[in-house]
């Protein structure tokens, strides 16, 4: 019963999203990076932003050496070459300078990739397994139920949503909680990518990798497999929707009867921890 | 009496009959043309696939390939066709096996048939390759063919083998070629022409020589293990079995970063030549310039894991790899500026080899940066494997390495035809060349950055307008690859009889000494270096 309104709210929130959803997604002649959906991304964004008019004003200055040799010393302006081959200050010059650009860049990198590379104080935990040619998300917080998520063929898109970019059973996570991904293979590597959400992770056999991820708004957030896995590596979005806490938990109740045959007896039996996780999310 | 006939040929420059001059050959210059004939013929078939993956990429949806395994195979035969059949053929057989000897004032390689044998192993490495694609569903793991996916179990079929084993005849015959351009350069350099007086281009293939001895029997290992785990049941790159799947990219990329200078660094030696020629000066900083090389050849073999930021490295290594793969932009500065000040003061003329170098040091500026911004592995968590990194590869390769063989054709092949090209062709093919491949790669950083994944033959719909551009651009690249052979034919047909040295005073190097063509048996004696 809970479970039927639980869905209804979903199905007239869904219906809601569609106009008024942050979206992280290509956009048409799109030039920079995706907006962000989360503080990673924004770091990511702020940082790219510094070290993009660093390499502008770089290139600016190496065209501008070069248009000026070849305004001023060309073979009519200048008949006579000089044979200038050392200048020791300059060569030091030359050395130093960029080393000096070098370490602007390093120290808010270093800063950004420590930032970047787990979570601290996580709210839930997500199992991501990348498969030939779909996701499987697990949820251990709450009943260790999983799903399997497969791209959308594009006579079942609806108008508004995107080719190749669907999915049946998107990846719902609650908006403000910090999540920690783990990632892990099952074939081949695939790379679980969220542009918008500042995150990538490959998933390899036999391994187990950490990363994380955050949501500030809710919104849907587009990623596509990064990592070439076969015939239909083109074809295995993925979508994050991010979702108010009481959304999440509501989704949480209604996956776990939906997705009951995935999770273990015991923790069925045993009722969940969703509510606690919502609690910690919401800070 | 043999002494005799010797004597015999070296005075009236008799030239052997066509199947022992051509198929046996042991004459560096023989073979040097060998393989300029060899990375053109190559590059047709590698240019015609990246046109039609152009086509396919024009608009959204599948259009042209049959499925995503085709185009997997089609786009990791561009890359291996273009690495190892195009561009290292040409810049280090071609105009390494040319100029290295001569420039040195060296009769002839080390080891004549030794050269031979690095020739002749690439026709059956491309032949392998180029029949690969038609065998099965072709090997489609990409060029970086990383286990599990290039496994039997996800490539089965004997496509991947045929390409694992054109990479070791063509990695077989780098190592030979490296080992002999090593010992020709040490061994047999002219009296007086000391190691800080050798030209750049023959320390670039110098530099270039130890990091194909160095990296390329990494290559071979990996690929000798992953052909064992595919076919006789070896477990090195399976977790099932114990092994490692990251472990094959560690050893990928140990080789796979040193490939990426082994590619630029000759074409680095020809830009150098090919400024100072046409500034009429000599170049600046020469001992900074060679020390750079060998600079980025060093640090270039400590930065590999800048590849696999994503492969789940801890963050401390991912730090390291960040700070090293920094410093490579110090001595890439360093030769930048030095090309900048070699012009500084100069008397530039403006003819096709100088297009090409201004150009190449411009765009290679261009890839130069993006690959800061990829060094950042924070950055990278979202460029990794997009096409921004299809962009940045390209602006080094494509426009870097690609512009220094154009630069080196246009420059030499009045030396080595004994025809010098048709000046207002050679302009127009620039011309066309340079807008072409900026139309088609410098939107890419734009898809790259809009989260656009590599390898994919069919994307999401926002994505429809950049590519549409990067497609027109690449016809006209296509047009002006074409047009090429055009010049080429109009040099041959109807080029102006080449002077011992076209260029004037800035030509300084010993080829210039020599006639257009230069002699079978190049030097009598060795000439002298002051």
């Amino acid at each position: 019963m809970l479970g039927l309104a639980a869905m209804a709210v979903l199905l007239t929130m869904g219906g809601a999203f569609a106009s008024e959803t942050n979206l992280g997604a290509p956009v048409p002649w799109g030039m920079g990076l995706q907006a962000s959906g989360g503080p990673i991304k924004d770091a990511i964004g702020s940082f790219n932003t510094m070290v993009f008019w660093i390499i502008v004003a770089i290139t600016i200055f190496v065209a501008a050496l070069l248009a000026y040799c070849m305004w001023r010393f060309n073979e009519k302006a200048n008949p006579v070459p000089s044979q200038t081959s050392h200048n020791t200050p300059l060569e030091i010059a030359w050395t130093v300078i960029p080393v000096l650009i070098l370490l602007v860049i390093a120290i808010p990198s270093f800063r950004l990739i420590y930032y970047q590379d787990r979570a601290r104080d996580a709210d839930i935990t997500i199992n991501v397994t990348g498969r030939q040619w779909y996701w499987n998300y697990a949820f251990p917080d709450h009943g260790n139920f999983n799903f399997d998520s497969r791209p959308l063929p594009d006579d079942e898109i609806r108008p508004g949503q995107f080719r190749n970019l669907e999915v049946d059973e998107q990846l719902v996570i609650p908006a403000g909680a910090t999540i920690r991904v783990i990632t892990q293979g099952a074939d081949v590597i695939h790379s679980f990518f969220v542009p918008s959400l500042g995150v990538q992770k490959y998933t390899i056999p036999g391994r187990i990798m950490e990363t994380w991820m955050k949501a500030d708004r809710p919104g849907l957030y587009y990623g596509q497999c990064n990592q070439i896995c076969g015939v239909n590596h083109w074809f295995m979005p993925i979508v994050v929707r991010a979702v108010p806490p009481a959304e999440f938990e509501a989704w949480v109740g209604q996956a776990r009867q939906r997705f009951a045959a995935t999770m273990p007896a015991t923790t069925i039996a045993a009722q969940p921890a969703a509510p606690i996780t919502v609690a910690q999310a919401a800070r | 009496m043999a002494h005799a006939a010797h004597a015999h040929d070296d005075h009236h420059d008799h030239k052997p009959g066509f199947v022992s001059r051509w198929l046996f050959s042991t004459n560096h210059k023989d073979i040097g043309t060998l393989y300029i004939i060899f990375s053109l013929f190559a590059a047709l078939i590698g240019i015609g696939i990246s046109f039609l993956m152009r086509l396919e990429l024009q608009t959204p949806g599948m259009q042209i390939f049959a499925d995503g395994q085709m185009w997997n195979a089609y786009v990791s035969a561009h890359g291996l066709i273009m690495v190892f059949f195009v561009i290292m053929p040409a810049l280090i057989g071609g105009f390494g096996n040319w100029f290295v000897p001569i420039m040195i004032g060296a009769p002839d390689m080390a080891f004549p048939r030794l050269n031979n044998i690095s020739f002749w192993l690439l026709v059956p490495a491309f032949m392998l390759l180029g029949g690969s694609l038609f065998v099965g569903g072709g090997a489609g793991a990409g060029w970086t063919i990383y286990p599990p996916l290039s496994d039997a179990e996800y490539q089965p079929g004997a496509a991947m083998d045929m390409a694992l084993f054109a990479l070791h005849l063509a990695g077989a015959s780098s190592i030979l070629g490296a080992a002999n351009f090593i010992t020709t350069i040490f061994n047999m350099r002219a009296p007086g022409m000391t190691l800080h007086k050798m030209p750049l281009f023959v320390w670039a293939m110098l530099v270039t020589a130890f990091l194909l001895l160095l990296a390329v029997p990494v290559l071979g290992g990996a690929i000798t293990m992953l052909i064992t785990d595919r076919n006789f049941g070896t477990a090195f790159f399976d977790p099932a079995g114990g092994g490692d799947p990251v472990l094959f990219q560690h050893l990928f990329w140990f080789f796979g970063h040193p490939e990426v200078y082994i590619m630029i660094l000759p074409a680095f030696g020809i830009v150098s030549h090919v400024i100072s020629t046409f500034s009429k000066k000599p170049v600046f900083g020469y001992l900074g310039m060679a020390y750079a090389m060998v600079a980025i050849g060093v640090v270039g073999f400590v930065v590999w894991a800048h590849h696999m930021y994503t492969s789940g490295m801890d963050v401390d290594t991912r730090a390291y790899f960040m700070a090293a793969t920094m410093v490579i932009a110090v001595p890439t500065g360093v030769k930048i500026f030095s090309w900048i000040a070699t012009m500084w003061g100069g008397s530039m003329r403006f003819d096709t080899p100088m297009l090409f170098a201004i150009g190449f040091i411009f765009l290679f500026t261009v890839g130069g940066v993006t690959g800061v911004v990829l060094a950042n592995a924070g950055i990278t968590q979202i460029l990794h494997n997009t096409y921004y990194v299809v962009a940045h590869f390209h602006y080094v390769l494509s426009l870097g390495a690609v512009f220094g063989i154009y630069c080196g054709i246009y420059y030499w092949i009045g030396k080595m035809s004994g025809r010098q090209y048709p000046e207002r062709l050679g302009k127009i093919h620039f011309w066309l060349t340079f807008i072409g491949v900026n139309l088609t790669f410098f939107p890419m950083h734009f898809l790259g950055n809009q989260g656009m994944p590599r390898r994919y033959p069919d994307y999401p719909d926002a994505l429809a307008g950049w590519n549409m551009v990067a497609s027109v651009g690449s016809y006209i690249a296509v047009a002006s690859f074409l047009f090429f052979f055009y010049v080429l034919w109009a040099t041959f047909r109807r080029g102006a009889v080449a002077a011992a040295n076209p260029w004037g005073e800035g030509a300084t190097t010993l080829e210039w000494q020599v006639s257009s063509p230069p002699p079978f048996h190049t030097f009598d004696e060795l000439p002298r270096i002051r």
